[in-house]
């Protein structure tokens, strides 16, 4: 069971720095929604910062790649999110053809590679 | 402005491209609505009727690998599943934590990014609330609110009764949880098992369901230019190895994003 969890430290890093950091929000929604303006200028700025955060973070992946995606050289990497995107904008924004594009891409890139 | 109708409008424009079928579910005054456990059930049985619960797979699955080979625990990405379930703050706390970022530094990321999740709760809960529901039978219709189930009650729940509305989005939502622990073991297992080019393959589609699934939803000016923004700025940001290098490329693009938008509006008026 421990080895299934990993150890009772990194579940409290879980709890206090995934589940309520997060959590708080749904439950300010819950509590104070209803006196709050949707359209309100700040909700405008906090989108566009939690936006880019995400951006970031996906930027961060490609760049910095965990485990097996660091065996993929560089190019392969950005060059396979990039036919993912343009696949993407020419098919009306369907995610599905641009998700499988792009990992065709890698997968052939890979493969021809050798 | 961002009015409740805007958040709903470009959904609601292209739903016969998003979406594969509509639901069959029974019409508002069937006898099928009487019970709230069949309620629960039409509400579970939805998952299957939406391409977005495709998309969450896929995301979850790298989710999965994700933390795989950031070493973490198949019981705690589980975990992270069930208690966050928010992709990218389960994408940014095994990222930042995996390379090494303090757990302030992790919950001042995540927090950020989960602010988000506040005007969607604000705008979905007025469609589930009949006079007599209580504040407390919200709390798990609260907790499961995230992108996918705040797009799905817009388009499903005006086909459910009102006093329905509630065990519905439970089953929605236990639903959708199910299929993502699903996602989660098998990415985690495959990360595991896999030869490495199949491996890389799905730890690629986190980066490529987040950077597809974002861009499509896009608003305004401001969302687009913080989702550029983001993604040009951190290599420059992350030259600097600060340890918050997320925060502060987010902060920085999202509010030239922000700025923009702004100054626009002013020059409109």
């Amino acid at each position: 069971m421990s080895e299934f969890f990993g150890s009772p430290h990194s579940l409290l890093i879980l709890v206090l720095a995934g589940f309520l950091p997060n959590e708080v929000w749904r439950m300010a929604g819950l509590w104070f929604g209803a006196g709050v303006d949707e359209g309100s200028e700040v909700l405008v700025w906090v989108r566009a910062v939690a936006t880019a955060i995400l951006a970031g973070v996906i930027a961060q992946i490609l760049l910095q790649p965990p485990g097996a995606l660091a065996g993929v050289p560089d190019g392969l990497r950005y060059g396979a999110v990039a036919a993912g995107f343009a696949v993407f904008m020419l098919t009306q924004r369907s995610i599905f053809a641009g998700v499988v594009c792009g990992e065709i891409v890698l997968l052939a890139g890979k493969w021809w590679l050798g | 402005m961002l009015d409740a109708g805007c958040f709903r409008q470009p959904y609601a424009l292209d739903d016969s491209n998003l979406h594969r079928s509509p639901v069959a579910l029974p019409p508002l005054d069937s006898p099928q609505w009487k019970s709230s456990l069949r309620a629960f059930a039409w509400g579970m049985s939805s998952v299957a009727s939406t391409v977005l619960t495709l998309v969450l797979f896929a995301t979850y699955l790298g989710i999965g690998a994700l933390a795989h080979d950031s070493h973490f625990s198949l019981g705690w990405v589980l975990g992270s599943t069930l208690l966050v379930w928010a992709g990218p703050a389960q994408i940014i706390l095994i990222s930042t934590l995996g390379s090494g970022a303090t757990a302030v530094q992790a919950a001042i990321a995540v927090t950020v990014s989960a602010i988000r999740l506040f005007p969607m709760v604000v705008s979905v809960l007025p469609l589930m609330k009949t006079p007599q529901t209580k504040r407390r039978h919200l709390v798990l219709v609260t907790h499961f609110i995230a992108v996918t189930l705040w797009v799905e009650c817009y388009r499903l729940l005006p086909k459910v009764p009102r006093e329905r509305r509630i065990a519905f989005t439970h089953g929605l939502g236990c639903g959708l949880v199910t299929v993502c622990m699903v996602a989660t073991t098998l990415g985690y297992g495959l990360a595991a098992n896999l030869p490495p080019l199949f491996a890389a393959a799905i730890l690629l589609l986190t980066p490529l369901a987040f950077l597809l699934s974002t861009a499509r939803n896009c608003r305004q000016i401001s969302d687009i230019l913080a989702l550029v923004l983001g993604i040009a700025l951190f290599p420059l940001v992350s030259m600097l190895h600060t340890g918050v290098d997320i925060l502060i490329s987010g902060v920085t693009a999202g509010t030239i994003a922000y700025g923009v938008h702004w100054w626009r509006e002013r020059a409109r008026a």
